[in-house]
């Protein structure tokens, strides 16, 4: 089963940045580490959602706003694809990263065919 | 005969489903296999009578419609191009043949009560799956309107099978935690039950008997079997003419001495396995509710070994209670006095009668009024009225 794992950063990366040195090259290590587990493949790297810029289109025109479709502390952070056998497995691997324990959260999606 | 079918649904309907879902794979479809297998019970038992073994004659029957009905799924699909590769349904055909049924109802638990499904949908997947109860039932028992409880049932369902929720019992390193989830579900459906829904508390007991078969080493679950059938043998002296009956005031001869009995054997089966969890030690206090002249000392130290391990301060209050009895007032209002209770008014109740028996009188007066404040009941109310009367009796005297 391909599960999609969208990080929510929530507080994360303002309480990363008040960690002391050693903790914060420990998240960048945990992070990678995600990205070298099994049935894992990462996903591009996310820039801050303060960048992004949200399309809708109406009477066939479209229209932009700027920032994300939703607040910005509940915008996606970042993404990756996990191949794993079932869903406490990939409950497994979301408890491994680190915006999980710093007051953001994983989402586990499962992947589905609609055609 | 009706009673008969009955009777092996209420016993067997969990089982079966359990091992259904175990070789089908799908909940929906273990469940209309079963009901699909109990309607051609209901109408061939009757003319031949009960098979020797209805649980597996129920089970075969319907696993072999389920595998028909594969069977011209895949036709159907493998005509229309539909589908790739068709392999897979003849070693499941060859998996059939196998005589013995295995019992999963603990996969089946665990996958209703998975962490991942709302807390309300592992109740009623539980009520429905393990239980047999059927939607109108439990939309009833909680409550809520029938279309509300089967989207409920149907949403849980597909969670189960889209998110992929493993039909198992959890690995040794979740067992645990999954375990604390299950006995969390079967209390929640008992005390639902407590305030009056009777067969919400049997089918909580009949679902606590079943893990204590499956489990029978795990002392929580016995823990929880004796609490449930400890408190449900109170169940006939709780209420006289609807009003809430206190421990202290029951009818002893309306208790169910058989559950009392029964509860003990299960708490003791939890003592010789050094069980010392919450359930074991709530279960133990229910025993002790249960005897004449109550044992203070022994109740004191349960409820304090309860209250360090939740933490709770409602348990601490019902410690210093106990502690009064055996070290006087003076040492149950410092334990009291240390609790973050304020808007609780059995809080300032407890504490109004430790002050009045230490003779601090206008304090008590103070935390009389005060709990007064924060009761509306009328009895409990019209109570605290007459303590505090007695009170300014006992000053002017």
């Amino acid at each position: 089963m391909k599960y999609i794992m969208l990080i929510y950063q929530g507080a994360a990366l303002e309480r990363q940045r008040a960690l002391p040195e050693a903790e914060q090259k420990q998240v960048y290590a945990d992070y990678q580490a995600i990205n070298q587990t099994p049935g894992v493949t990462p996903g591009l790297p996310m820039g801050l959602p303060d960048n992004a810029t949200t399309v809708r289109v109406e009477g066939g025109k479209a229209l932009t706003t700027d920032g994300p479709f939703v607040g910005m502390k509940e915008a996606v952070g970042g993404w990756f694809i996990l191949e794993a056998d079932d869903l406490d497995k990939a409950i497994e691997v979301a408890a491994r990263v680190p915006a999980a324990r710093y007051g953001g959260a994983v989402e586990i999606r499962p992947s589905e065919v609609y055609w | 005969m009706v009673a008969a079918l009955e009777q092996v649904f209420r016993l067997e309907w969990g089982r079966i489903l359990a091992t259904l879902i175990g070789f089908l794979g799908d909940f929906d479809l273990a469940e209309e296999a079963a009901q699909e297998a109990f309607a051609i019970a209901a109408e061939r038992w009757p003319r031949d009578g009960v098979p020797s073994s209805p649980r597996a004659w129920l089970i075969t029957t319907a696993r072999n419609r389920a595998t028909d009905r594969i069977r011209r799924d895949r036709t159907f699909a493998a005509r229309s191009g539909l589908l790739a590769d068709a392999g897979g349904a003849m070693s499941s055909e060859a998996d059939m043949i196998a005589t013995t049924f295995p019992d999963e109802r603990l996969e089946l638990i665990f996958t209703c009560c998975h962490p991942a499904l709302a807390l309300e949908a592992q109740v009623a997947l539980t009520l429905r799956s393990l239980g047999g109860l059927t939607t109108t039932q439990i939309a009833r028992a909680f409550l809520v309107p029938e279309s509300t409880m089967a989207q409920r049932l149907v949403r849980a369902k597909r969670k189960i099978k889209a998110g992929k929720i493993p039909f198992r019992v959890p690995p040794p390193h979740l067992l645990r935690e999954r375990l604390n989830a299950v006995l969390a579900v079967v209390y929640l459906i008992f005390n639902e039950g407590y305030g009056g829904r009777n067969e919400l508390a049997s089918e909580a007991i009949r679902l606590g008997r079943a893990l204590a078969e499956l489990l029978p080493d795990e002392p929580e679950v016995h823990g929880l079997l004796a609490l449930m059938l400890l408190s449900d043998s109170r169940r006939d002296a709780r209420f006289r003419d609807g009003e809430l009956v206190l421990l202290a005031d029951q009818d002893r001869s309306q208790w169910n001495a058989e559950q009392i009995a029964e509860g003990r054997v299960e708490l003791d089966r939890a003592h010789v396995l050094s069980g010392r969890g919450p359930y074991v030690l709530q279960g133990a206090i229910a025993s002790l509710h249960a005897e004449t002249p109550c044992d203070w000392a022994q109740l004191a130290t349960l409820y304090g070994a309860l209250a360090r391990l939740t933490g709770s301060p409602v348990v601490a209050l019902n410690h210093a209670i106990a502690v009064a009895e055996t070290e006087g007032p003076e040492a149950a209002l410092r334990i009291v006095d240390q609790l973050a209770l304020d808007d609780f008014r059995y809080l300032h109740s407890t504490r109004a009668e430790l002050l009045r028996r230490l003779g601090r009188s206008n304090e008590a007066n103070l935390a009389y009024r005060r709990a007064m404040e924060l009761t509306e009941d009328g009895a409990e109310r019209r109570f605290l009225e007459r303590r505090l009367a007695e009170l300014a009796a006992g000053d002017s005297g």
